[in-house]
């Protein structure tokens, strides 16, 4: 626990670096950090305009297709802006930047996501949380269903902090597998954005058992909204989020330590 | 196995293997080559020592290098530095250990120096007053005191170079590994940064490991030096030793004044004469001084110049006859 706490504060003090770093260039800062909002935006813009056609999208109003989205993109923007510089391993293999953090007294996976922090990830979770808070506001609360939010989300960024790690560690045996990993942790996120109910039972199955990425907002949300299931899944799955996202963090881990294992007894 | 009680860095019979992917003509698929990069690798490093480890490019230098720091795991053989297993090892090791890659810079290219330190002070905990003295004395030596404030990509390669040493340094390291240290900088910066090497081999008892393709630096810094070829040690001794060894010699390259024969003077002889330029080669041990005066005595002489031998014509040399 105490290792841990001490991981964290190096995370920290990586961070608070190249938070500073980014200040030599305000004006960069802030354009960026605008465009990032704007084109996440538009993702939200398009389900909007869709609306403006439909009445409903599979059986859900666009207030609660608002809560699955923001619900979806809190989590993703809470694990992009913490980790998101993972997906930057291969380059780092080609720069040679690994082999100097390697030589320092910190554990790897804490330099590489803490690597070019920047705030101006902020954007996409600013954006979230707009669009989670107005869908919020039509939400029947109780003490539960809070409860059940907060774990939603909290859950949702571990589970794509285990997607981005875990799918990054291809780029240890082929450094230019970025884009496939996408297809699998951004491309995760944009299923989300949906009710999964649009899709058939064989995607549910997959989303729930290979990449878990239906405990990021459906199930919770089912409960949350008081849905019926519309597939009949266990009802325990709608309180399930913290397992699979432990569950998917631990395999993550695994597959990280396995992938330094590869990259230190190969040193392609 | 045994090994000598102040062996800091204790090498036996370390190996290291790369599987290459080779294109072979009539076959699609690659083929699989296993290539040892290191091969039957042994040596011993007391603390306080400064080794020069030398040979030509793809030799296995900085694969050895990468194993000695934990980056790399070697295939077979025994390793231990300062009593650990760098691959077991590898975060302890990092606390005792300072690396600087000639080429490429620890340091954060938009911050001032002194931010990249202040972060590798929390990273390696160092004690504020520790931290604080060890600042100002490299800063001091090292001469960085202006430059502590200027973002890095504002600094000359040489300042530059001189900040990832302060980098590597912080922490009190008990060996410190250069790769190509004076890769790129003027004479003024090379003289300075070895004679600050020099003092801290002598005032801390740092042992230094340093790579390098300039003969001057290991002249003017190490006692001993390992040769490596082909993935293996050719050459274990002192420099003197290997100049004999190598039968390596220095080039003294005369212009006269006029067109002349073949320059004739004892402990010199001509290798090659091209209008009133000649080059004269003599043993790297030699002094250059009598011959330059003997030359002077006899010829109208417009200007004259030393190349030190090349490290690659050193081994080359001391290979194809060994």
């Amino acid at each position: 626990m105490a290792e841990a706490l001490q991981h964290a504060r190096r995370y920290l003090d990586i961070a608070w670096l190249w938070i500073r770093a980014a200040w030599a260039y305000p004006a960069s800062f802030v354009m960026l950090a605008i465009g990032n909002a704007m084109i996440t935006s538009l993702d939200f813009v398009g389900l909007w305009i869709m609306f403006s056609h439909l009445d409903d999208l599979a059986g859900f109003s666009l207030a609660e297709v608002g809560f699955l989205y923001g619900a979806s993109s809190l989590g993703l923007g809470i694990a992009d802006t913490l980790i998101g510089s993972v997906e930057r391993i291969g380059t780092y293999v080609r720069t040679g930047r690994l082999d100097q953090m390697l030589t320092k007294p910190v554990p790897l996976l804490v330099q590489v996501c803490a690597d070019q922090f920047t705030l101006r990830r902020l954007g996409r979770i600013t954006q979230a949380l707009v669009v989670f808070g107005w869908a919020a506001a039509y939400v029947d609360w109780s003490p539960l269903r809070v409860l059940v939010t907060v774990s939603m989300v909290a859950s949702g960024a571990a589970v794509f902090f285990g997607l981005f790690v875990g799918f990054s560690c291809i780029q240890f045996w082929t450094t230019d597998a970025s884009e496939f990993a996408n297809a699998f942790t951004y491309g995760g996120a944009t299923i989300t954005q949906y009710p999964l109910s649009i899709f058939p039972r064989e995607v549910l199955v997959a989303l729930t058992f290979v990449i878990p990425v239906a405990f990021v907002n459906w199930y919770p949300a089912l409960f949350v909204l008081g849905r019926d299931d519309p597939f009949g899944m266990p009802g325990w799955f709608q309180f399930a989020s913290p397992l699979a996202a432990v569950v998917t963090v631990a395999a993550s881990l695994l597959v990280w330590r396995t992938g330094v294992r590869h990259y230190t007894s190969t040193g392609s | 196995m045994t090994t000598t009680d102040d062996a800091l860095i204790c090498v036996r019979n370390l190996e290291r293997d790369f599987v290459v992917r080779r294109k072979m003509d009539g076959r699609r698929r690659k083929v699989r080559e296993h290539v040892r990069a290191v091969r039957d690798l042994s040596f011993d490093v007391a603390a306080g020592e400064m080794v020069g480890y030398i040979g030509p490019n793809g030799a296995g230098k900085s694969t050895t290098i990468k194993m000695l720091t934990g980056i790399l795991v070697p295939t077979r053989g025994e390793l231990t530095v300062a009593g650990l297993e760098p691959q077991r090892n590898r975060v302890e090791l990092a606390r005792r250990i300072g690396v600087v890659f000639g080429q490429r810079t620890t340091l954060w290219w938009d911050l001032p120096l002194r931010d990249s330190f202040e972060l590798l002070q929390k990273i390696y905990r160092i004690p504020p007053t520790r931290y604080r003295h060890n600042l100002e004395r490299f800063v001091e030596l090292l001469d960085l005191g202006d430059q502590l404030d200027t973002p890095v990509r504002q600094l000359s390669l040489g300042q530059r170079m001189r900040g990832d040493i302060t980098a590597a340094l912080l922490h009190d390291p008990e060996i410190l590994y250069l790769d190509e240290p004076t890769i790129g900088l003027d004479v003024v910066s090379k003289g300075r940064l070895r004679e600050f090497l020099r003092a801290l081999n002598a005032e801390r008892g740092t042992t230094l490991m340093l790579t390098t393709h300039d003969l001057q630096d290991i002249e003017a810094l190490c006692d001993r030096v390992i040769v490596i070829d082909h993935g293996t040690a050719v050459f274990d001794g002192p420099l003197a030793g290997l100049h004999e060894q190598g039968g390596s010699t220095r080039t003294l390259v005369v212009d006269l004044v006029d067109e002349s024969e073949p320059i004739s003077v004892p402990g010199a002889s001509v290798r090659r004469v091209e209008g009133p330029r000649q080059w004269l080669s003599f043993p790297a041990d030699a002094s250059a001084a009598p011959i330059v005066g003997a030359i002077a005595a006899a010829y109208d002489l417009a200007d004259l110049s030393i190349q030190e031998p090349d490290i690659e014509d050193v081994i080359r040399e001391l290979y194809s006859r060994s």
